[in-house]
């Protein structure tokens, strides 16, 4: 198996084509998987290069539109080989996305595919076969708990190189109070999150989308819950009166902390899940600007910002491009005296720790407990010889955690674990 | 007949609704799907909102008697229906949390009025009037024929929320076993107007546009004067104007100015200019008049939507079937009142005692919405006497 070097992945990122053959290999599909003893050691390897392989994926995502010619080149020669020719009539389940994007033409619960979406009917099936195998992993980690050497390590293996979750920063919580939320949302807030602070501000309500999105985030910087519950309170209760706020919103607030419900402890929203997920709709003010503004309204704000017109230019252009991450991230510098490191946004509360390293260098380094949060996640794991011991004591999995990453993985049977929680706390909140 | 209700009398109405007027019988037979499979109704949560907003989940029932015994004694202000599970709900604790899971429910739709308050100018939030109500029959209307025609859908119940909105339920067997994905991929075919406060133009057509959005607009068309210009006055001032468009600074009424957009669309498409602005009319229309739908509800297999034949506590009325052939027949004015029907119970109750008891509904103006929901029942009993015909001639042949 050709192991893919950060390097490579680096490259790989300008040069899909070169890469794909390789690329095949240590993705490690397989529909039965191997039954041969494996070493632990051996078995860690494989799974970090493929988490490499898999971000090397992400991150070409992020940059390139998918699709390139050797890609299709490649599908569409797997099509071919199932003989179907011009337009084929099936159940409208088995081309969801397809009806989901309105891309085919339905009667009577019919899709009229074109051959050129044919990949969708494959898709289908290859995401049924994965989610279902996923689902059969979910409920075969219970008999791995008795291997405390293997749990814990590959409850870790997410955080490695995936990113933080932001989930379980119990070294910030109680540093924010509800007073400081006004001067830090305008040195630090990434612009999502300033939007939805203004938007609060002024209309002195969120909808449930933009409460969410920012309350988790809040939760994420170190809000503790009595403060979280005193700055939402503050400012509904100048449209409201206090009683009701009590009964309608508080629920929701001490439900993201974990104290109601099944007390599942909610993860702050990734940039993925901001992007893809929940997109807002008339009365809301959530989501991703650089995704969810008109282009004009846009460069119309980041004027007002006192932007140079270059630094608007640029990043209104990287928007206008689908480029929402990329142009977050120049944002990011051009608001702080140009930085100039290169940063990979991919989670506002990754913007919010760098903001604040940044602006107190000095105390992000000597003291782990001040805002600049510790980056233990973050360093490069050494690869070999790390002791099991260690990587446990790095990582405390917890049944909590596990809910907040399954919620990302999109639609799958697992998502019906974390939905029991969303759907109660969408009834609380209407 | 009085046309009043206290929301404080709500105490002392609801145990003669629930022992007399409840449609319990033809209720049962919906959620029973006629025993397949047979676990089918005791598998289903119900979750109840008592005085106080006292909430309840996991309840779940044996059968009709027990359904019957719990609401009295219960008296719930509001009663939600949830999934089928994997086991009894009520039973959910005793069983493991990753077993325990919700495998099947009706599709449900929930179009709420208030997500339309930037396209109307005579009520906002809770408040509904029969300047905005068309919105609703458009909704019903748009998204009956998609799930009809577009879906092949035919058992589907709508039911009014009481209040402010519309709910609708797809009760085919193919709609109940729905994945998630699946739910959300139609859910979102269904949905045109996106966007949030910071996009102006919620509405973008492709330059074919699909066949179903061409037969939505059809709908729209039909309705729009009506509803925008003559009810709602959509250009009527400055600011609707300047929320439709930053173009337009000044003016005088709706009609001039739909006039002058209709003539300019037609300008530009005849000198086969600026491509983008050909649909404009349409999407205009589609903004201001597509069904809103709360995809979330949707979404989710275990959401729990309020039951039909509740009692809203705050209106008084009862979340009532509405008949998608005769939605302009619908008022939401017309629907009944607990209060009323209580007084047409006891104006009856001591002329005419020979009734069966259960059967009270049929002597109050409820009988005729009881009599949209049998409707609907009779032909989902036809497609699974059809299908227990198909299991039985099978088993005859082995």
């Amino acid at each position: 198996m050709e192991i893919i070097t950060k390097s490579k992945a680096r490259r790989n990122r300008h040069n899909i084509k070169k890469e794909q053959d390789t690329l095949s290999h240590p993705l490690q599909f397989y529909k039965i998987p191997p039954s041969d003893t494996i070493s632990l050691q051996k078995f860690e390897e494989y799974a970090i290069e493929r988490l490499k392989v898999l971000k090397a994926v992400e991150n070409a995502g992020v940059k390139f539109i998918k699709g390139t010619q050797n890609y299709k080149d490649h599908l569409e020669k797997e099509i071919r080989k199932t003989h179907f020719k011009g337009i084929l009539r099936v159940p409208f389940i088995e081309v969801l996305d397809l009806v989901r994007s309105r891309k085919v033409y339905l009667v009577d619960g019919y899709a009229f595919v074109p051959r050129d979406d044919m990949i969708s009917i494959l898709l289908t099936h290859y995401r049924a076969h994965l989610s279902h195998s996923l689902a059969i992993t979910c409920r075969a980690l219970p008999h791995l708990e008795e291997d405390d050497r293997l749990l814990p390590m590959l409850c870790g293996l997410s955080k490695r190189y995936i990113g933080e979750d932001y989930g379980n920063k119990k070294s910030t919580v109680g540093e924010i109070t509800a007073d400081m939320i006004d001067m830090l949302s305008k040195q630090s807030f990434p612009l999502c999150m300033q939007q939805l602070h203004q938007s609060l501000r002024q209309n002195h309500h969120l909808r449930h989308g933009g409460r969410q999105q920012y309350g988790l985030f809040l939760k994420g910087i170190g809000l503790s819950l009595e403060e979280a519950l005193k700055f939402w309170k503050n400012e509904f209760t100048k449209a409201i009166d206090g009683d009701k706020f009590d009964k309608q919103y508080s629920y929701n607030i001490r439900h993201n902390y974990g104290k109601e419900g099944k007390r599942a402890d909610y993860t702050p929203y990734s940039c993925v899940k901001i992007i893809m997920s929940n997109p807002p709709g008339p009365g809301d003010f959530h989501g991703c600007p650089f995704k969810h503004t008109d282009p004009d309204l846009l460069a119309q704000k980041l004027r007002s910002m006192s932007l140079s017109k270059d630094a608007v230019d640029s990043v209104v252009n990287y928007a206008k491009e689908g480029h929402y991450q990329v142009a977050c991230q120049h944002y990011f510098a051009v608001t702080h005296s140009n930085f100039e490191d290169d940063i990979n946004i991919n989670h506002p509360n990754g913007y919010f720790e760098e903001s604040r390293r940044f602006l107190n260098p000095d105390k992000g380094n000597m003291n782990k407990s001040q805002l600049g949060t510790p980056r233990t996640n973050r360093n490069p794991v050494k690869m070999e010889g790390t002791p099991i011991s260690q990587l446990a004591s790095q990582t405390q999995p917890s049944q909590d955690s596990t809910v907040g990453d399954f919620d990302d993985m999109g639609d799958n049977d697992l998502m019906d674990i974390a939905m029991e929680t969303d759907a109660e706390s969408d009834k609380k909140s209407s | 007949m009085s046309e009043t209700y206290d929301p404080s009398s709500l105490p002392d109405l609801l145990p003669i609704y629930y022992k007399k007027l409840f449609p319990y019988g033809p209720y049962y037979r919906w959620l029973n799907y006629g025993g397949v499979p047979k676990t089918y109704f005791n598998h289903r949560e119900f979750s109840f909102t008592l005085k106080d907003d006292v909430y309840i989940r996991y309840q779940s029932f044996s059968d009709q008697q027990e359904l019957e015994k719990e609401i009295q004694r219960r008296c719930p202000y509001k009663i939600d229906i949830g999934a089928v599970f994997s086991h009894r709900p009520k039973d959910h604790k005793t069983v493991k949390a990753a077993a325990f899971h919700a495998q099947e429910k009706e599709l449900v739709f929930d179009i709420d009025m208030t997500d339309y308050d930037d396209v109307r100018n005579c009520c906002s939030g809770a408040d509904i009037c029969s300047k905005c109500w068309p919105l609703m029959k458009i909704a019903i209307q748009i998204i009956d024929r998609a799930l009809r025609e577009d879906f092949g859908f035919q058992h589907l119940l709508w039911v009014y929320s009481g209040r402010r909105g519309i709910h609708c339920w797809v009760c085919d067997d193919i709609a109940r076993k729905l994945s998630q994905n699946g739910r959300s991929a139609i859910a979102e075919y269904l949905s045109v107007v996106k966007g949030g406060e910071h996009q102006t133009r919620k509405v973008t057509l492709d330059d074919i546009i699909h066949p179903s959005i061409r037969k939505s607009l059809d709908i729209v068309e039909k309705a729009f004067k009506d509803y925008a210009v003559d009810k709602q006055d959509f250009l009527g001032n400055e600011e609707r104007q300047t929320k439709l468009s930053e173009d337009f600074k000044s003016g005088s009424n709706s009609k001039v100015w739909w006039a002058i957009i209709q003539k300019r669309e037609k300008d530009i498409r005849e000198k086969k200019k600026y491509k983008d602005c050909q649909n404009v009319t349409r999407e205009i229309m589609l903004q201001y008049c597509y069904p809103r739908l709360d995809v979330n509800v949707s979404t989710g297999v275990n959401h729990l939507l309020k039951s039909p034949f509740c009692v809203h506590p705050k209106t008084g009325r009862i979340c009532v079937p509405i008949d998608p052939e005769k939605v302009d027949e619908f008022d939401p004015e017309d629907v009944p009142l607990i209060s009323q029907l209580i007084e047409e119970l006891n104006k009856t109750d001591s002329t005419d005692d020979t009734s069966k008891r259960g059967k009270d509904y049929k002597r109050t103006s409820l009988s005729s919405c009881v009599q949209v929901f049998e409707n609907f029942l009779k032909k989902l009993e036809n497609s699974w006497k059809g299908k227990l015909q198909e299991q039985s001639d099978l088993k005859m042949e082995f």
